[in-house]
């Protein structure tokens, strides 16, 4: 016991958290003039990490530090998945952030500093790295938040942030204290082994429903929503891709890992958790993005619906149902960040523009803009042949395996709701008249909507290797 | 030939053009001259190879033919394409109808050429996969997909209240589809893969059969449209150009009927069996409601789209007599209804383009300055009133005649929808090319020039072609649909004694 544990499988973590303490004495040495070359440090360790991450994977699950931290094919996917987001929100910030003078070394440090929690929460193997993970992640995002801290918005958005978040933080280590409390660990396995038996006792399962809403407040799931609409309209518009993209994956994996993986014995009562919170985002995602006139607003809201859509997969509770979470998140990320690319692009002169309004006849004054961004609302509204449409379809089809009906007739038909919305976008940017141009499009921009769009237009022409390493990761969590 | 991937080349032959004039720059005079032809030489091509896929069919058997399989989503679904009786002439009709479509815009559509012409490609693409599709997903895929393309033609292109009807052609047909897809991911589980010829063999239970037909019911009754889930279609019809009129009523309907033969029947007879009264009913009512609702219509495009619901009313009720001559007749309404409703739509875009009106009351007399143009019109509308010796005859016909052997009171009232259909076509063609032309903007109208000429004169002899020597179509698909009333049958015979003896008990 005494040996030193493997640190192999955590190389990716190390290399992040060694690397982010580097760039910030860089920076901080450096001074205003080393944002550049904080950015692409930040860039390329994470590129690092993808890298260790894949010469790492095995295969085989691998634990160490006691079983508190865990490598699996679902881990190694999901990471992946998560560096992936950091990696692009940090690369679509540059224009904005000289823009808007808020060029701060410290954001693509906190970006990779929240990445390494992501990675420890999607690796986490009990409660304490689940909640270390998670405070490291959040803390970050609620100072990237309000990184422009004199823009009365932005310092705004954080403080409801952190307050909201320290509150929903709150509630998730109260449940991980009674389930603790009732099953005697903190690790996930003993928790799994220790919950088996006909009669779950109680305390344990207020436990699960707290540790629930904790983890429901990181996906801004309904009802615990609240804070995704001012916050994404409050922050700095790269902040808020971040925030849509990276951190919605690895609190989505989190969320699946500790039900799967802790509580298999009692998954007919976190289903019913479950089917409640997804029916209600997918309800409340659909009706009330319909008003809404700020664009970052309105992907706010649709994100809440969308992650309604990939806790159907959840709530099926099966192999294929988490294999469609994994299938969803991943394309989920695709579209959010093109969508994000797009509103970064919305400027006019010196000024961000963030009324739907102003994307009027876009069609003509920025054909492929707009065709980019068409693409992907349509991938969002779940239309085929577009990759939005497989991501719906596997979440169904282990809903409907699962024979949860009522959940996929009402999932269908919000999904139905939601369309109008995302086709009122189509509508502003084809059918109306042109109002003023916006600025070009910036580079990284422009390549970020060009690999996203290709890859939600063409998904459905080779779409078996992405299924089949979500089917290979979802089976390694049974 | 044979080993060729037929069907994937007219499948997707169109896309290869639409990526063709993705390619070309520029936005001035040459280059929309070069995407028209492009867009027409496609398209033409398309039609040829869709003939010779009509030439190589062998319609002495209902196998499916030219079929295709490559891996595609994992294991048990599979990209499959295949034929059999019951499509073929389906991709013929789509294929047929495509380059008119793009004749049809020649002049009318000066804006945004390219868009135009790559939005109507991709749907000629997605249109001829449904009819080509072995597979459910894949199915469902391009059956979606066109929603896509046709919202665009009838938002971006249409008339004044355009984003009202694309809105609701829209939201109608995917509220009617996403339960279709939750029933194929039911039958997914129950017989373990989508692929169809699979799942034509494969016996459902019979009460989830009973979910199962509903919810394929909800897509196919909202797009064929039956009474009362059409009101999308004559908004729609009225403020699609020309072009996206005649690919609603000629292609996009049949989707409708086609789904009905390749999936309710076949795949539930029993919850058929079940709801062919229901059937019936929305069929009658459809006709006689809508063909009175045709009457009282002032706007041209409308009317005719009132009378393509009440049309439609014929083709399911003849498919759901399930005897030969109901369902046959049924195919030949849809394929002439594709043909005369199609050339319907190209007549009335002839006078919209030269008076950007589609209002009954402001034409009148149009026989005096165009002859050949009334000619054309009464063919049309001869057939469409279904006049013997045009191919609307045959169809109605048919279908009167299968229900005439199931249901009499069912033949009697749709027989009073023929009347009806007599009463609103001829109105219309009376006040439109009849009476004095005292209108002072009617006095220069030029007739048809050449290019609606060629557009319409096939039309014409195909329309009289069928009329009278409907064989030609009907010896096509009969075997299939011989295999289609046997497999129904003995699925209730099997069906039948069980029943029975569970009443019994």
């Amino acid at each position: 016991m005494n040996a030193l544990p493997d640190f192999l499988p955590a190389l990716p973590e190390i290399i992040l958290a060694a690397g982010a303490m580097l760039l910030l004495l860089a920076g901080a040495f450096s001074g205003a003039r080393g944002q550049g070359a904080v950015s692409l440090g930040s860039v390329a360790l994470l590129v690092a990490a993808l890298v260790a991450l894949h010469s790492a994977d095995a295969g085989a699950r691998v634990e160490t530090f006691a079983g508190a931290f865990v490598l699996d094919r679902f881990a190694v996917l999901m990471k992946s998945l998560a560096i992936v987001g950091s990696l692009t929100a940090i690369v679509m910030s540059g224009t904005y952030m000289k823009a808007a003078r808020a060029d701060r070394f410290e954001f693509p440090v906190l970006v990779v500093l929240a990445t390494l929690g992501m990675m420890m929460m999607i690796s986490a193997g009990d409660l304490i790295a689940l909640y270390l993970g998670l405070e490291l992640q959040s803390l970050s995002l609620y100072v990237v938040a309000a990184i422009r801290r004199d823009s009365l918005r932005s310092t705004e958005a954080g403080l409801k942030y952190f307050v909201l978040g320290a509150l929903s933080s709150g509630m998730l280590l109260y449940g991980a204290s009674l389930i603790y409390g009732f099953t005697g660990s903190v690790s996930f396995a003993r928790i799994a082994a220790a919950a088996t038996g006909p009669e779950p006792a109680l305390g344990l399962l207020f436990g699960l429903a707290f540790i629930s809403a904790g983890l429901a407040f990181k996906i801004s799931a309904v009802p615990f929503h609240m804070w995704t609409p001012d916050v994404y309209e409050g922050a700095p518009t790269p902040v808020t891709a971040f925030f849509a993209a990276a951190p919605k994956v690895a609190a989505m994996a989190l969320f699946v890992r500790v039900l799967v993986q802790a509580f298999p014995a009692i998954t007919a009562e976190w289903q019913q958790i479950i089917v409640f919170i997804s029916i209600a985002s997918m309800l409340l995602g659909a009706f009330a993005a319909i008003g809404q006139r700020n664009i970052k607003r309105l992907l706010a809201y649709s994100s809440i619906g969308h992650m309604g859509f990939a806790l159907v997969g959840l709530a099926a509770g099966t192999e294929t149902g988490v294999a469609g979470v994994i299938v969803y998140l991943a394309i989920y990320l695709a579209m959010t960040l093109g969508s994000f690319a797009c509103v970064l692009a919305m400027r006019r002169g010196d000024a961000m523009v963030e009324d739907i309004g102003d994307l009027a006849g876009l069609a003509r004054t920025r054909p492929m803009m707009a065709a980019g961004l068409a693409v992907l609302m349509f991938s969002l509204a779940g239309i085929p042949p577009l990759a939005g449409f497989f991501a719906k379809f596997y979440v169904f089809l282990a809903a409907i395996e699962a024979e949860l009906y009522w959940l996929a007739v009402i999932g269908v038909l919000a999904s139905v709701v939601g369309a109008f919305y995302y086709l009122r976008i189509v509508k502003i940017m084809y059918f109306d008249e042109p109002v003023e141009a916006f600025a070009p499009i910036p580079r990284e921009l422009a390549a970020v909507l060009t690999v996203t769009g290709v890859v939600v237009l063409f998904y459905f022409v080779y779409p078996a290797p992405l299924v089949s390493a979500a089917e290979a990761a979802a089976r390694s969590l049974f | 030939m044979t080993d060729w991937p037929i069907l994937s080349i007219v499948t997707f032959l169109p896309l290869v053009g639409a990526v063709l004039i993705l390619l070309i720059p520029g936005d001035d005079a040459i280059a929309r001259r070069n995407m028209r032809y492009a867009a027409l030489w496609t398209t033409s091509a398309t039609f040829l190879v869709s003939l010779l896929i009509w030439a190589e069919f062998d319609p002495a058997t209902w196998a499916f033919q030219f079929e295709e399989k490559r891996d595609w989503l994992g294991g048990a679904i599979q990209y499959h394409m295949g034929v059999d009786g019951i499509s073929v002439l389906f991709i013929v009709l789509t294929a047929f109808l495509m380059p008119a479509c793009i004749l049809a815009s020649w002049e009318a559509i000066q804006t945004r050429v390219k868009e135009y012409m790559v939005a109507f490609l991709v749907l000629e693409t997605l249109m001829i996969g449904v009819f080509c599709a072995l597979d459910l997903v894949v199915f469902y895929l391009f059956f979606e997909g066109g929603l896509i393309p046709m919202f665009l033609i009838i938002g971006v292109w249409g008339g004044g209240r355009r984003v009202y009807a694309s809105f609701k052609f829209f939201l109608y047909t995917l509220v009617g589809s996403v339960l279709m897809l939750l029933a194929i991911m039911a039958m997914y589980w129950d017989a373990g893969t989508t692929d169809i010829p699979t799942l034509l063999a494969h016996p459902f239970a019979r009460d989830m059969q009973t979910w199962l037909w509903l919810a394929f019911f909800a897509s196919f009754a909202v797009k064929l449209p039956m009474w009362p889930v059409h009101t999308w279609l004559p908004d729609a019809h009225v403020e699609a150009p020309t072009a996206g009129s005649v690919i609603l009523a000629g292609v996009l309907l049949k989707m409708g009927g086609y789904g009905f033969l390749r999936f309710s029947l076949p795949m539930f007879p029993l919850a058929s069996d079940t709801f062919t009264p229901l059937v019936f009913a929305l069929s009658v009512v459809a006709i006689i409601y809508t063909s009175l609702v045709a009457l009282a219509q002032d706007d041209m495009k409308k009317l005719i789209a009132y009378s393509s619901v009440a049309h439609m009313g014929f083709v399911t009720m003849g498919l759901f007599t399930l005897t030969t001559q109901g369902v046959e007749g049924g195919i030949f309404q849809m394929l002439s209804h594709g043909i005369v409703s199609a050339a319907l739509f190209l007549c009335v875009g002839v006078v919209y383009d030269r008076m950007h009106t589609r209002e009954i009351a402001a034409y009148g007399g149009l026989v005096n300055r165009m002859p050949i143009y009334a000619f054309t019109f009464m063919a049309f509308t001869l057939a469409n009133v279904g006049l013997p010796g045009t191919s609307g005859f045959v169809g109605e016909f048919l279908t009167l005649l299968g229900a005439f052997q199931i249901n009499t009171w069912v033949a009697f009232l749709a027989t009073t929808g023929v009347v009806l259909s007599a009463a609103y076509a001829l109105w219309l063609y009376r006040r439109v090319i009849f009476g004095t032309l005292d209108r002072e903007n009617l006095k220069s109208i030029a007739d048809m020039n050449p290019r609606e000429v060629a557009i319409l004169a096939p039309m014409v002899a195909l329309t009289v072609l069928f009329g009278i020597y409907p064989a030609a179509l009907i010896d096509m698909t009969s075997v299939s649909v011989d295999h289609l009333i046997t497999q129904y049958q003995a699925a209730l015979d099997a069906a039948g004694p069980a029943s029975l003896a569970a009443l019994e008990r």
